[in-house]
């Protein structure tokens, strides 16, 4: 294998293409054909039927429900919703589809010709990218399968492999972009920037959960790199990309290795390829060279979905505050600029600042907390902010109690390290860490006399008037005090002890 | 009702057995053991049953004599026994469509039709015979051993419902419902003597009718009487919001129409391209015969021509086989039925491949190749795609007929009962059974099938067809009931009480 090349060389030397199709699973309460709940987390195969089991002689009807959220999604990117299309089958045999073939749209998708335009952060300020989007398109999902024994987790080699239907038949909505040109080194962030923003206007459009853990929001990487004025090379297809961070590593780790394979003279294969969220690389799967024969044809179990124009128009009049305009509201009422917005946005913490804000928090420090501490800690872990166990609420709380000199930053931060850590609430983590700022004036005279009495040099440069030594003695208390106490409070006593003035 | 008919039961038509049993001259369970027993002697030579539900039959037959007792009101088929086809889903009783590979499977749920029956209190007696996955005009692909014709049990009882229809002629039951795909009902109704109705597509649900092709699959009544078949017609028609291609509208009345019997004023057109060469002579006779018998009863014969039905057979090839191989993919031994190779050794495809190569014969793999082949990419223009437009075409020259006529007629099959073993190695000869009666699916309007009389060569029944435009069931009737009365009135009976004692 050829060794990647550094990605400040690799996006010198290639012009990355990208492409996206994001899956997004839709919180209908029923199945798209069938009345089954879709409800996650249940017992294996206990939320299903014949029509989604696919028994002999059973029969799909369309979830309208699924329909309705469909065209929404379409026209919240942008799309036109066509007059007439009809579902296809996808023929192929694998275990996880109850009929070896799965129900989808092929060339007659839905949802046509949409964009978004993505916003993301550079040196030079924010830049703003159209990504096109080709189809917006519904298709059933599979059933789940877990491999049992093997040493790959895969079909191959496993002992046994079972299989849960219950998520089989739950409607999903696939979005494909055209292919993304002209981004550059900025390629990792701007296909970050796009699944953010598109899992914002599903939420915001109450479609799905979009959560990437839960699989309700999957995402497929297809990235080529070509040299500057050369046709744009072989592209290879990245699954499992299964969170907002993915989705910008994956990008990055296949341009850097895929400039290493061209670079060596090599040729990129067409081909699947798996990403990992441990090591952040991308190991081949299916090859693709021998492109599979799905034969769809129009499937005749179901008739043709023609959306009457006037209902479409209800829907597009009744959307939801489109995410961009929603984002330049909050920036004029929170008094922040593009810049500040968009570090919010590709952090993927304007959501929780805004829960946040709502929680009663001043915006100045939700922003701090969420953009800084929180975002510094979740990048260490590799994880979302989201997941880190941080409630909007838990950060009100935090705040209330450095509003009551309770708390200071510094164990503000010693807080949440204990929420973070499953030690509870905040009040819980304060009480069990004996982290509330020592305020009784009689314990902090006493530090202070007793540090005093330890620098009487300091003391007595202090009296003189050099009030800038006043740090050494604060620093010592601080210590003493294991940092419980308010600086501020320590120097005011301090000088106070002194008969100084500043 | 006369002692005659008490010792007679098998003999009586379903609407005489059903009167008598509401007016509570015989029990519905005397009715059904009649028919048991009936099975009991002479189903060992006729074969139309797989599978015989004595204990449910009876069971369900108890039910509507104790609700009569108590005085509920019935529907017009109450109590009277039916065979149904073995493609038919019905709940806990073994459901196999002739095939190894559902040997042994017992469907955890009802189809609509079957739903249906239950509700008129219909007794269902047991599951028959079929050509494996309704393939085949001749019953002797079925996995289980072919049906004989009760004519002449060397011959073949027409298929793919050959044993519906045989259960009917040999009076097993006096009701029987078939499949019809592209003749399926008809072409056996026509070499037994008896009745068969395709009704118009989407007329009965298909839930639960395991689909051959899903765009040409329709269930109906096998019957001795035309009545007969307008009552079970009624019993099972009408809408199903679980069939997605069922039509809302209300059902003509068909039962009315039987009723009607009257042909004066009407126009019938003769279709030129469904007579000549292929078609047996003694065939063409009766058929002119009937035509001339139409004509004196006050219908206005005029011929009419129809040029694309010349490419009927082949676009029914291409599409059938392409749907097939879709629908019977689901059935690759992960689920239910057969598994084969499962040793823990091999691999999930070759388990599926061991299961489809043991567990399917070889008319179902053919038709599963040839259709594999027309929807592959590359092939699909060609195959699936013209035959899809012959489809439109053949659609058209039946709105051109049905401008100029309100019914058309043709002999249902070009010849009478072939001998068991004449045609099964010759797929193409098979195949040109079904010749007249294709046109009709294909278009997705509906035809009967009724005897008119026996060829004089060979002294086998012969059927003639009548063709009615899509959701102009009634007229079916309004004719057969008119030329059914006026061929009995010559005859002095029924035809198929010229059948040979068995
Ligand atoms: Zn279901």
């Amino acid at each position: 294998m050829t060794e990647p090349m550094p990605y400040a060389e690799a996006v010198a030397e290639f012009e990355p293409v990208i492409g996206l199709e994001v899956h997004v699973e839709l919180g209908t309460e029923s199945k798209m054909f069938c009345s089954c709940p879709t409800a996650f987390g249940a017992e294996p195969n206990t939320q299903v039927c014949p029509v989604c089991l696919g028994l002999p002689g059973s029969m799909p009807v369309m979830n309208g429900a699924a329909i309705e959220s469909i065209i929404r999604m379409g026209l919240a990117l942008n799309c036109s919703v066509v007059d007439w299309c009809r579902m296809a089958r996808k023929n192929y045999f694998y275990p996880d589809m109850p009929k070896d073939y799965q129900v989808s749209q092929y060339d007659e998708p839905i949802c046509v010709d949409g964009y978004l335009d993505v916003t993301v952060t550079t040196d030079d300020g924010p830049r703003v990218f159209r990504v096109e989007i080709e189809r917006v398109h519904m298709e059933e999902d599979t059933g789940k399968l877990t491999h049992a024994g093997g040493a790959t987790g895969r079909i191959h080699g496993a002992d046994y492999s079972l299989v849960d239907y219950n998520r089989a038949g739950i409607p999903l909505v696939e979005i494909v972009t055209r292919p993304v040109t002209g981004t550059g080194a900025l390629a990792p962030e701007v296909a970050r920037a796009y699944v953010t923003e598109l899992r914002d206007i599903m939420r915001g459009l109450g479609v799905s959960d979009v959560k990437m853990e839960e699989g309700s929001l999957r995402c497929d990487a297809n990235v080529s790199l070509n040299r500057p004025g050369d046709e744009w090379g072989t592209r290879s297809e990245t699954k499992n990309v299964n969170s907002l961070r993915s989705v910008e590593r994956a990008v990055r780790s296949e341009i850097e290795r895929q400039a290493g394979v061209l670079a060596a003279g090599g040729r990129v294969v067409q081909e699947t390829r798996h990403f990992h969220e441990d090591t952040g690389q991308t190991t081949p799967g299916r090859s693709k060279e021998q492109a599979e024969d799905y034969r769809y044809f129009p499937e005749p179990d179901l008739v043709p979905i023609a959306p009457d124009p006037a209902w479409v128009e209800q829907l597009r009049a009744a959307l939801p505050e489109q995410p961009s305009v929603h984002r330049a509201r909050l920036a004029e009422q929170w008094g922040i600029g593009d810049f500040e917005m968009a570090t919010l946005v590709n952090a993927g913490v304007l959501g929780l600042v805004e829960e946040t804000v709502a929680a009663g928090v001043a915006p100045d420090a939700a922003r701090k907390w969420w953009a800084g501490e929180l975002t510094r800690v979740a990048n260490e872990r590799e994880v979302e902010p989201g997941e880190l166990g941080v409630t909007p609420a838990d950060i009100g709380r935090v705040e209330e109690l450095i509003a009551t000199g309770s708390l200071n930053d510094k164990l503000a931060r010693q807080v949440f390290e204990g929420i973070m850590a499953g030690e509870g609430s905040a009040d819980e983590v304060v009480a069990a860490r004996g982290l509330a700022v020592v305020s009784d004036d009689g314990a902090l005279l006493a530090a202070i006399d007793e540090a005093l009495a330890a620098q009487p040099d300091v003391a007595e440069k202090i009296k003189g008037g050099k009030v800038q030594a006043a740090g050494a003695i604060v620093g010592a208390v601080m210590k003493a005090t294991r940092g419980q106490a308010d600086a501020g409070k320590v120097r005011d006593l301090l000088l106070e002890r002194l008969g100084v003035t500043e | 009702m006369s002692s005659a008919m008490e010792s007679d039961l098998i003999h009586q038509s379903a609407a005489t057995l059903a009167q008598a049993i509401a007016e509570g001259e015989v029990s519905s369970r005397e009715v059904t053991q009649a028919h048991l027993d009936r099975i009991a002697a002479v189903d060992d030579r006729v074969h139309a049953f797989l599978y015989v539900d004595t204990e449910g039959a009876l069971a369900a037959a108890e039910a509507v004599d104790s609700r009569r007792a108590a005085g509920e009101e019935l529907g017009p088929l109450a109590g009277v026994p039916l065979a149904l086809k073995d493609v038919l889903a019905m709940k806990g009783v073994p459901t196999t469509c002739g095939s190894r590979i559902l040997e042994g499977w017992r469907p955890p749920y009802d189809a609509t039709v079957v739903e249906r029956l239950r509700a008129a209190d219909v007794v269902i007696l047991g599951k028959t015979n079929m050509d494996e996955f309704a393939m085949g005009s001749s019953t002797e692909h079925s996995a289980y051993g072919p049906t004989h014709n009760p004519w002449d049990l060397d011959r073949i009882p027409g298929g793919s419902g050959g044993g519906s229809a045989a259960a009917v002629a040999a009076f097993e039951a006096p009701l029987a419902i078939g499949t019809d795909t592209g003749g399926s009902i008809r072409q056996p109704a026509a070499v037994t003597g008896t009745v068969g109705v395709k009704p118009t597509y989407g007329g009965v649900s298909r839930f639960g009718l395991v689909a051959l092709a899903s765009s040409l699959d329709q269930a109906g009544p096998c019957t001795r009487t035309v009545m007969d078949a307008a009552l079970l017609h009624a019993a099972i028609g009408g809408h199903d919001p679980r069939d997605s291609t069922s039509i809302p509208d209300a059902m003509p009345d068909v039962v009315a129409a039987a009723q009607q019997a009257d042909v004066r004023g009407m126009r019938i057109g003769l279709v030129r391209e469904l007579s000549g060469e292929g078609y047996q002579a003694g065939v063409e006779q009766r058929f002119r015969e009937a035509v001339h018998v139409l004509e004196h009863l006050g219908a206005e014969v005029v011929e009419v021509s129809c040029p694309i039905f010349d490419y009927a057979l082949g676009a029914y090839y291409l599409i059938l086989p392409s749907e097939c191989s879709s629908n019977l993919a689901r059935f690759d031994g992960m689920r239910y039925g057969l598994r084969v190779g499962d040793d823990g050794e091999r691999s999930v495809e070759e388990v599926m491949s061991l299961t489809r190569e043991a567990g399917f014969g070889a008319e179902v793999k053919r038709r599963i190749m040839l259709g594999t082949y027309a929807l592959s990419s590359g092939y699909y223009d060609a195959y699936y795609g013209q035959a899809q437009k012959v489809r439109t075409l053949i659609q058209r020259d039946f709105d051109a007929a049905f401008a100029q006529c309100d019914v058309l007629v043709s002999p249902t099959a070009p010849t009478t009962a072939f001998k068991l073993g004449e045609k099964v190695d010759d797929p193409l000869a098979m195949y040109l059974n079904d010749v007249a009666t294709i046109p009709v699916n294909l278009a997705g309007n509906c035809a009967m099938s009724l005897p008119v009389g026996l060829a004089p060569e060979d002294s086998l029944p012969v059927g003639l067809q009548i063709m009615a435009p899509a959701m102009a069931d009634d007229r079916l009737y309004r004719v057969g009931s008119a030329l059914e009365g006026a061929l009995q009135d010559r005859w002095g009976h029924l035809l198929i009480e010229e059948a040979p004692a068995l």
